[in-house]
């Protein structure tokens, strides 16, 4: 039977030779993240009324990134409350080193054909290395934790194809925006979204993974893309493979929910305008609007490369006016990297405000969130009502690149008209 | 039990049900926070028995369940909505929080009479003598559901597998 890659690694959870879309199936659990907002501090009343313990310690990875750097006494006690039950259940833990969706992969616990579910909405980003990975609540985690398995009704696959290459000046996060504004906010349809085509083969690891993690925003349930040559290449260099998995692709023929195609050589830089990320349209086109404050951070807008890009936009320029820039790369090993390569000095020098490695803003977290009728641009994936802050700040999500070209303008500004030449921006 | 009807648009999203910077504090907190962009006077305001009536994709973003569990907190007798966000449904019937996708809302309006019945699938608009048809459970959820949530039903399961074990 001709299999899409989510029917593939499900059929393999499930211990099934093939399983139809629509079948409700029970797979075990090959990894399951928790973070410590919806982790310790939930799942283990729940293990104690129950009784039970880990199904498996070894396949349990904990990270720390909502309540980091624990600036409130509540923020505080929760960290401690994590790092204890870290210790107590003897699970792997990254305290501090940055965003779940980030360092699970950095830390090389991803590997292609997985099945996995972490306790938080942005885990289809684990897709983008072959892995059916999906987000679930804390209820469900302690059961999966206590069970080591999970139902799932088989998804239908829609498949993104986007031909030819993306322009300079354009990223992953344009493609997401876009996605989000023609497909609105429910395209995804709790379905496995798979990307596909020359664009997206041609994209870094990075960069897939802002596609896979935006998968939520299209309210898919993951958010594939089939591993090939480039999978591998940082498999290899976080120390692991993609084994049996490398090359692994939708069938031919197999039934599919939906197949879109999109011209990727014709994408302009977008931006999503308060207060969803549906209302998506290039920048060419977004009225004038001034920002008090923009964000470059988030698993979706500050891992290495996105730190990288909007540095080459900033490197000897100067904020506007009465700007605050404010920057949370993504994780401590990016952020390293970023320094080595003189990238955090960029930021420096144009007075941003270097915030911890962590959810923080995002997430509404934190002493630096959004205050009453600021009007933010930022890199992150959400812009719901009150998201970032007060429920009158106003958030545009757009690119790094925008972003860091708006900081320099104090508006919406098209980062094309500021990529330096020679600049290596992905 | 019987309530009233709060109407809401599509894309109700979970930082508006339980807002980020309400997180760290009790349920009681959230609680009070609960829909405060959408509807200012919803948490002063709801009762036990009350329903949520919705358009699609109820429940969009975060996979936070005290999305969920503040509604439930609320007293609320469950959601109808056109279309629900995948994560926050499984999260709701977890939590025994009923949650039901109805084709045609557009007999219900705001504040109606109701009492909502999820066994039969029927939200009865007691007022104008009109039912609402909801779409069945899916069949794998009914006994989670009937047992009150995700943990009550494993409960079960493990005092099952335990006795089973005593047995043998």
């Amino acid at each position: 039977m001709a299999s899409t890659l989510a029917q593939k690694i499900i059929a393999r959870a499930a211990g099934r030779d093939s399983v139809r879309p629509g079948e409700v199936v029970t797979a075990q659990v090959d990894l399951a993240m928790i973070h410590d907002s919806g982790g310790p501090r939930r799942v283990e009343p729940i293990l104690k009324e129950l009784g039970v313990g880990l199904f498996d310690a070894s396949k349990v990875v904990l990270i720390s990134d909502h309540f980091v750097p624990g600036d409130t006494d509540e923020g505080a006690r929760i960290l401690e409350l994590t790092r204890q039950w870290a210790r107590e259940r003897k699970v792997a833990f990254h305290d501090g080193e940055g965003i779940c969706h980030v360092v699970l992969p950095e830390r090389g616990h991803l590997k292609p054909g997985m099945l996995v579910v972490g306790g938080d909405s942005h885990s289809p980003t684990g897709g983008a290395f072959g892995a059916y990975m999906f987000g679930i609540g804390a209820t469900e985690m302690a059961g999966v934790l206590a069970t080591g398995e999970i139902w799932l009704k088989v998804p239908g696959t829609i498949l993104i194809e986007w031909q030819g290459r993306l322009s300079p000046g354009v990223l992953a996060k344009d493609i997401m925006l876009a996605l989000c504004g023609r497909l609105g906010m429910d395209g995804g349809q709790y379905q496995a979204v798979e990307y596909t085509g020359e664009a997206i083969a041609a994209l870094s690891m990075q960069e897939r993974m802002t596609l896979s993690n935006m998968a939520a925003e299209l309210g898919g349930q993951a958010g594939l893309i089939a591993p090939d040559a480039t999978t591998e290449a940082y498999l290899e260099s976080v120390g692991g493979s993609a084994g049996d998995w490398l090359g692994l692709v939708t069938d031919p023929g197999a039934e599919l929910a939906a197949h879109h195609v999109f011209d990727a050589s014709t994408l302009e830089p977008q931006v999503a305008a308060p207060h969803s990320p549906a209302n998506a349209m290039p920048v060419t086109q977004a009225p004038e609007t001034r920002f008090e404050v923009a964000y470059i951070g988030a698993c979706t807008g500050a891992k290495y490369e996105d730190l990288k890009g909007a540095a080459s936009i900033l490197r000897g320029r100067k904020l506007a006016p009465g700007l605050a820039l404010k920057v949370a790369p993504a994780s401590m090993r990016d952020q390293q990297r970023a320094a080595d390569e003189g990238i955090m000095a960029v930021f420096e020098e144009a007075g941003a405000q270097v915030l911890p490695n962590a959810c923080g803003i995002c997430a509404g977290y934190g002493a630096d969130r959004l205050g009453e009728d600021v009007t933010c641009i930022s890199s992150t994936a959400r812009n719901f009502q009150g998201r970032m802050g007060a429920s009158s700040s106003k958030i545009w999500l757009a690119s790094p690149l925008t972003v860091a070209a708006s900081a320099i303008t104090g508006q919406i500004a098209d980062p094309r008209e500021f990529l330096n030449d020679g600049e290596g921006v992905a | 039990m019987s309530g009233r009807i709060f109407l809401l648009g599509d894309d109700i999203d979970t930082d508006q049900l339980a807002p980020g910077q309400y997180m760290k504090g009790g349920l009681d907190m959230l609680a009070a926070h609960c829909l405060e962009a959408a509807r200012p006077d919803f948490a002063g305001s709801v009762k036990p028995g009350d329903v949520i009536v919705a358009g699609k994709n109820f429940g969009m973003g975060s996979s936070r369940e005290q999305a969920a569990e503040a509604l439930k907190h609320l007293g609320l007798a469950g959601v109808v909505a056109k279309s629900f966000a995948g994560i926050f449904y499984r999260n709701a019937l977890n939590l025994g929080l009923p949650v039901l996708v109805a084709d045609d809302i557009s007999a219900v309006e705001d504040g109606d009479a109701a009492s909502l019945d999820p066994a039969a699938g029927e939200l009865v608009l007691e007022a104008r003598n009109r039912t609402v048809r909801l779409e069945p459970l899916p069949d794998n959820l009914k006994p989670m559901l009937a047992d009150g949530g995700l943990v009550p039903h494993l409960k079960k399961r493990f005092a099952a597998e335990r006795a089973k074990e005593a047995g043998e």
